[in-house]
């Protein structure tokens, strides 16, 4: 049943998203694939859509994949199922928990995942780069790409050298528009 | 103006001009609710940063509870996420019904293959961005490198592990060190 799918998968999701939006990138890759809800491909194209419209992330690609698979009920009933653990346990803490805050052994697991999910996160954006370099769209067999390694590479090296010569954060849309527009380029109209 | 109208409106707003997540977002709620409407302290605008970065689930709906439960209690909790998530949701939903035949336009496609790439750049220096920020301690270090490595190889070889047993792994591992290093501190004391 789709829609009960949609909303434990979600939940899961929300549930192990610690930090904010790229923490919970991983974990719906993970739930949208086990399911085989979308492709991989489509999954980064979402991010992508997600990155550039207004609000959360997590929220915006939950609405995309229910919209995808369940239509409007899938989409209400996934986005809700993704801010339902945020939601309940903030008033939790609010009423009953605020001093597990301060709780040293809540501190020290919460210093366990934070680490954890940083190395999740830039795994996860790691192999998606591995994956367009070298991997065939479909079959997943190994195969170099070489015009998407040079343009990889050349993204990339802009990327490094605007960030360490300007010194500003660089805005994602801006990064995601420059490289939509270099792409028609470089895989042609 | 009815409290829970303003709520609701002021994070439909919110919602609506926030691009980019979490972040982003705290900045614009630092603004809104401290300097503006005065519904947060600095202080309590602090905590419910911490609390909102300690808890799962998005920063934005976190905020927007607490804000929504600190002005009205529970109903006023539910007005204000339910305004925050409105736009996107609406936005999200009108979008989703055209992006499939969007991208057999040859030139979207290409396009889309572009942002492929940089979307890949843009998670690793999210990653890179909040790995600057935690305290550095061996253990620290070796959970992020522990994590980077074994769910890299689980991708690359398809291996059917959830990254969500690496974290039980690394809560369970940063428990044990606090336990141990307490023990031996009480021990050494003695």
């Amino acid at each position: 049943m789709i829609y009960l799918e949609l909303f434990l998968g979600f939940l899961k999701v929300g549930f192990f998203a610690f930090g904010g939006a790229y923490a919970a990138i991983p974990f719906i890759r993970e739930v949208v694939l086990s399911y085989g809800w979308l492709s991989d491909e489509m999954i980064t194209y979402i991010i992508a859509v997600s990155e550039s419209t207004p609000g959360p992330i997590m929220v915006n690609m939950a609405t995309y994949v229910g919209a995808e698979k369940g239509g409007v009920l899938g989409s209400a009933i996934a986005t809700l199922a993704v801010i339902l653990p945020a939601f309940v346990i903030i008033l939790l803490i609010m009423i009953a928990f605020k001093a597990l805050l301060k709780n040293n052994y809540f501190k020290a697991v919460l210093g366990g995942l934070q680490p954890c999910i940083i190395g999740v996160i830039a795994a996860t954006g790691a192999f998606m780069t591995y994956k367009n370099m070298f991997l065939t769209e479909n079959s997943g067999n190994f195969l170099p790409d070489i015009k998407t390694i040079v343009f990889t590479i050349l993204l990339a090296s802009i990327f490094i050298f605007l960030k360490g010569y300007r010194k500003k954060s660089i805005s994602p849309i801006a990064f995601i528009a420059v490289s939509a527009v270099a792409g028609i380029f470089v895989y042609g109209i | 103006m009815n409290l829970l109208i303003e709520l609701f409106l002021t994070f439909f707003k919110i919602g609506l001009f926030t691009f980019g997540g979490g972040y982003a977002m705290i900045s614009i709620i630092e603004h809104t609710c401290v300097e503006e409407k005065k519904w947060l302290t600095d202080e309590e605008m602090l905590n419910m940063t911490v609390i909102a970065e300690s808890t799962p689930g998005p920063i934005a709906i976190n905020c927007s509870t607490y804000v929504g439960f600190n002005q009205k209690g529970f109903i006023g909790a539910l007005i204000s996420t339910i305004g925050m998530i409105l736009p996107s949701f609406i936005i999200i939903f009108i979008i989703s019904m055209f992006l499939d035949n969007f991208l057999e336009i040859t030139f979207v496609a290409s396009a889309f293959k572009g942002i492929k790439v940089a979307v890949g750049i843009l998670i690793v220096d999210a990653a890179l961005k909040m790995f600057k920020k935690i305290k550095k301690t061996t253990l620290s270090i070796f959970l992020t490198l522990a994590a980077f490595i074994s769910l890299f190889i689980i991708d690359v070889f398809a291996f059917n592990i959830s990254s969500i047993v690496l974290m039980i792994a690394a809560a369970i591992i940063s428990l044990a060190v606090y336990i141990i290093g307490k023990a031996g501190k009480s021990g050494a004391g003695k």
